[in-house]
């Protein structure tokens, strides 16, 4: 058992990547992302920049850490499925809280749970606050 | 695998019993270890995703720079990395036969995970007693405590993971065989590693 998977070893070994390089590249991806988050950039084009960054590091974690570059191109497939779910989930989530406007307040002094428009323009006109039935 | 192939091209199931998975050949458990990831990357991405859903369409979310240190939680990001580089080293190592080095860089990554979690607890412990922050509060803090809490969960399974292969390395010797195991670790040590990455963005960047 133990030879034959030694064996196998010696038939599969796939090069090693520089993990050296892959380190620096995440290290300096990092920096670059708290010199993003550090710089007054438009909020659209920061959340952008920072997201793409993120991306960036975790396919080369997934690709060069966990070896995904190197394996069978199937390995993807399992490796792919929860982003698309993520996905739907997402957008599955999003037209129902597009009906409400939720508040949080930190501070635990202050209120919980007030509705935005309850704020703005005093007393809750009933045919805004409740979405069209049926 | 030489048994398994010589039964593929003989038509007979001599080895039929003998699973060989075919998108990770000679290693099942990386098969396995991969499924688990993904049914674990789809709780996580849930988190992340009800976390954005909620945010986007809340305009009294907080900054979370009010709440949140970014520069030791950028400390941390380092450390975890630093960790998944010692990691791969390990792997290394026991693929080379050198268990000493496996040995040594297991113990850096083990420490890397207990350093992290110690820094999580500094944290959490500064927004729980110092700035009365529950995660009751708001929905600030309970998406932050649930990400980061879930997360914190997984590197403390994986010390526990890793300590325990450290363990064993002490009580049997390793070979060349044993790089498996902890390839098969190291999928799950990168994967909280990446989660964290997208979390650090997520949650404390953005």
């Amino acid at each position: 058992m133990a030879t034959e998977a030694a064996e196998h070893q010696a038939h599969d070994t796939h090069p090693e990547p520089n993990y050296i390089a892959i380190f620096i590249y995440l290290a300096v991806l990092t920096g670059v992302e708290l010199l993003v988050y550090a710089m007054q950039f438009p909020t659209v084009l920061k959340i952008g920049l920072l997201v793409a960054l993120a991306l960036a590091k975790a396919v080369l974690v997934a690709m060069y850490f966990m070896h995904l570059a190197m394996e069978r191109k199937g390995l993807w497939i399992i490796a792919a499925t929860p982003i698309l779910l993520v996905f739907f989930c997402y957008m599955m989530l999003r037209p129902d809280l597009s009906a409400r406007a939720w508040v949080s307040h930190p501070h635990p002094e202050q209120q919980i749970g007030v509705h935005e428009g309850q704020e703005a323009s005093g007393p809750p006109s009933s045919s805004e606050a409740s979405a069209p039935q049926s | 695998m030489s048994e398994a192939v010589a039964a593929e091209v003989h038509g007979h199931g001599a080895v039929a019993d003998q699973y060989e998975p075919s998108l990770t050949p000679g290693n099942s458990g990386k098969l396995g270890m991969w499924t688990f990831l993904a049914g674990d990357a789809m709780t996580f991405g849930a988190g992340i995703a009800a976390y954005g859903a909620l945010r986007y369409q809340n305009v009294n979310w907080p900054d979370p720079a009010d709440w949140l240190g970014i520069s030791l939680t950028a400390v941390m990001t380092f450390i975890l990395i630093c960790s998944s580089v010692t990691m791969v080293e390990a792997l290394s190592g026991i693929k080379h036969g050198n268990v000493a080095k496996m040995q040594r860089y297991l113990a850096l990554t083990v420490l890397g995970g207990i350093t992290f979690l110690g820094c999580q607890a500094y944290e959490w412990h500064h927004l729980i007693w110092g700035e009365h922050l529950s995660i009751k509060t708001s929905l600030f803090s309970a998406t932050f405590f649930i990400l980061t809490g879930f997360h914190g969960m997984h590197v403390t399974g994986g010390v526990l993971y890793l300590g325990t292969l450290l363990a064993r390395s002490f009580q049997r010797v390793f070979t060349v065989a044993d790089s498996n195991l902890i390839e098969i670790a190291g999928l799950y040590w990168h994967f909280v590693d990446l989660v964290w990455i997208l979390i650090f963005t997520f949650v404390y960047l953005i």
